[in-house]
């Protein structure tokens, strides 16, 4: 049986990308990027330019243009950390993001091959995810693969997939402890395998090498207030992820992990990152539980409801262990605001989101 | 942080023989075999003498030691495994199907399947949150940024579920939609299967910790006309579905991936789909069951689980089929075996 193209989506999907440096990196992903539309967020200082290589469709934004854009609900939006890249996800119109690191390069398989990231996104995102009981071959509905014996037929179709969470070679997305004590580790096990996380399980999700349903789960991806002023640094991914988890395993959404890998050639400072991490790392220890314990009630059948709703557990149950948590709470309630008025609802459209 | 060995003279080998003639199979396995000590189950139903070769530490478990310890327990078929698994006096099981051989990687060297297993059972398991790098104890691995450092101790690891190339572990039908379909990837990646997921346990290629959870690994669920390929059994799918439960509740781990063995091509699905596939259509019936199923603190061992479990069964499935009637019996009569077998001698080294 032949297999069939995966169709390149290149009028259904952003790319964003938020960066302080430059885009230099493009260059070598141009033959698998090109055709797509770039959202740039540009952190920092505004006042620096940033060279975009030629022949790239883009629109750029920094911090002048969010304070415009957004007004006072700006102050929902970090500056001076990565996850200003949520702004992007709001101002796209697009049904799908891929949003990739500016220090994230083309990686190979083990056959020498590059790797087109976005294809497998895309493969991964097209094709349901199985959360309710898993499947010991992984993802079965890639080429070469299915459902083994003792899978129950009616939990075979599968859910809609809202997010394809990818990999990285190289240099290992470790906290700063971990950093410390293996400063020459490099990930070099090339895992031939996507699969579908639990409903249930939480996981740590990493915002260098992901793409998302964004008319599925768009509004549940706020990166939260991290960076300047903030008490932390480098939770932002992982806020994101927890509540998406928690959003997903409510509406019935999958939530997929594994391939592609990308080739993550930079290493952070790990005496840096360890004083952004070091409030999280204690107040992880609150949060996951949190999150764990985290019901939804049967009212909330959009990811915005669902996403007011975890953002007042969020003040009630976290708020005593630190005022981080209510400034948090309010930001999640204004990024909704905000998606809400950049993104009205079509008149005929169903609320995003809604799966029984 | 050290993990303890696991030495050889603590592990067993169990291999179940539907067929006689065991040669080529010892001979491909003799190499990683050999230093094991071996119990083999002769399948009851099977009327010609076994072919085994020389040079193993071996004993042979035929009908009629079967039948002095048990005659309600059904252990024809892949089923009589569990007799190896009851009369196994080591801590630690690794069992592997009579069609397997030894997987080779791309240079011809032969993945050590026992000795992988091992390295799951002996390493920790982590149930309560998802490492997106997968098991964050082998070597080049680690915990991800994110992982809670309270969890990172994890759990003991149970239960250790390998994989198969060439012949994969599908059903009837699928195989038969796919005929010349086969597993060809290799996927280096060894995980533990989150707490709550429910999982096709398969007993193709398996190990396991006896001590913790043996009780739990059963043979319970026999169709009608089962016969002697996988594709017309449900006994490690059921049993596997209860020892996930049992391992949840007991705040032990369940991996899943790497070894892989070579499975060999055998048998026709086409043909065995003539055949009725009832054990697809009860594993309809147990989902809404295993999702519901919640332990009482006071089961603290596995035996204990496994009887709660069976009660369960009785009361909410036995009226959906008989054949779940007969496995909660069989799953109770198991247990009182297992502890007769233990109290008669019980396993060193505890």
């Amino acid at each position: 049986m032949a297999v069939p193209m995966t169709p390149l989506l290149k009028d259904e999907l952003d790319i964003v990308i938020p960066t302080i440096r430059n885009l230099e990196f493009l260059e070598m992903w141009r033959p698998y990027l090109q055709p797509y539309h770039l959202i740039i967020v540009q952190d920092g200082d505004p006042t620096r330019s940033i060279k975009i290589p030629e022949g790239f469709d883009y629109e750029l934004y920094n911090r002048n243009d969010i304070n415009r854009i957004l007004g006072p609900k700006a102050s929902c939006i970090s500056f001076k950390d990565s996850a200003c890249r949520c702004f992007g996800y709001m101002v796209s119109k697009k049904k799908y993001i891929f949003t990739i690191d500016d220090d994230c390069f083309v990686a190979k398989d083990p056959s020498g091959k590059e790797i087109n990231a976005l294809e497998q996104h895309i493969k991964n995102i097209l094709s349901p995810s199985t959360p309710f009981f898993f499947n010991t071959l992984y993802d079965p509905f890639r080429d070469g693969a299915d459902f083994v014996r003792g899978y129950p037929f009616s939990l075979r179709p599968g859910v809609p997939t809202a997010v394809s969470h990818g990999l990285w070679l190289n240099i290992p997305d470790y906290d700063a402890p971990t950093q410390l004590v293996k400063p020459l580790e490099r990930n070099t096990r090339y895992v031939d395998a996507v699969l579908t996380i639990p409903k249930g399980t939480l996981f740590p999700m990493c915002g260098m090498n992901l793409t998302f349903n964004r008319e599925l789960i768009g509004p549940a991806m706020y990166f939260g207030l991290m960076g300047d002023g903030q008490p932390i640094g480098r939770y932002d991914d992982m806020w994101a992820g927890w509540c998406v988890k928690v959003i997903c395993d409510h509406l019935g959404l999958g939530v997929k992990t594994g391939l592609p890998y990308i080739w993550h050639s930079k290493a952070s400072n790990p005496f840096v990152n360890l004083k952004k991490e070091y409030k999280g790392i204690f107040w992880q220890e609150d949060i996951i539980p949190f999150f764990q314990a985290a019901t939804l009630s049967n009212e909330a059948t959009t990811v915005q409801q669902c996403y007011i709703e975890l953002s007042k557990q969020v003040k009630e149950k976290l708020g005593k262990i630190d005022p981080y948590f209510d400034t948090l709470s309010d930001a999640m309630v204004t990024w909704i605001e905000a998606w809400d008025e950049l993104n009205p609802p079509k008149k005929a459209e169903l609320p995003n989101g809604a799966a029984k | 942080m050290s993990h303890p060995i696991i030495k050889d003279d603590e592990v067993d080998i169990v291999v179940a023989a539907i067929q006689p003639d065991l040669t080529s199979f010892m001979e491909e396995w003799r190499p990683i075999f050999c230093r094991f000590h071996l119990i083999i189950v002769k399948d009851p139903d099977l009327q010609k003498e076994l072919i085994i070769p020389e040079g193993f530490n071996m004993d042979l478990y035929t009908k009629s030691d079967m039948d002095r310890v048990s005659t309600s327990i059904l252990f024809t078929g892949y089923s009589c495994r569990y007799f190896g698994y009851l009369v196994s006096k080591k801590k630690y099981i690794v069992a592997v199907d009579d069609d397997c051989i030894p997987a080779k990687d791309g240079k011809g060297f032969l993945f050590d399947v026992v000795a992988q297993h091992i390295s799951n059972l002996r390493l920790p398991a982590t149930p309560f949150f998802f490492n997106t790098l997968y098991d964050p104890f082998q070597k080049g691995a680690d915990f991800v940024r994110g992982y809670p450092f309270s969890l990172r101790n994890g759990v003991k690891c149970a239960i250790s579920c390998g994989l198969w190339l060439n012949l994969a572990d599908y059903d009837a039908p699928t195989q038969a939609l796919k005929p010349g379909e086969r597993n060809a990837r290799y996927v280096d990646a060894v995980l533990t299967v989150p707490l709550k997921a429910m999982m096709p346990l398969s007993g193709i290629n398996v190990a396991f910790n006896r001590e913790v959870i043996g009780p739990a690994l059963f043979p319970g669920l026999h169709l009608a006309g089962e016969g002697k390929q996988r594709w017309e059994t449900v006994e490690d799918i059921w049993c596997g579905m209860c020892a996930k439960l049992v391992c949840d509740h007991l705040g032990l781990g369940v991996k899943s991936g790497v070894p892989y063995v070579w499975r060999n091509d055998r048998g026709d699905a086409i043909e065995t789909l003539k055949k009725e596939w009832l054990g697809m259509k009860l594993m309809e019936e147990v989902v809404p069951f295993f999702q519901s199923v919640r332990l009482p603190r006071t089961a603290v061992v596995a035996e204990d689980c496994v009887l709660e479990i069976a009660a369960m069964v009785k009361e909410k499935l036995g009226p959906v089929d008989p054949l779940f009637g007969q496995a909660a019996d069989a799953m109770v009569e198991w247990v009182r075996l297992w502890k007769a077998v233990e109290s008669a001698s019980p396993t060193p080294g505890a």
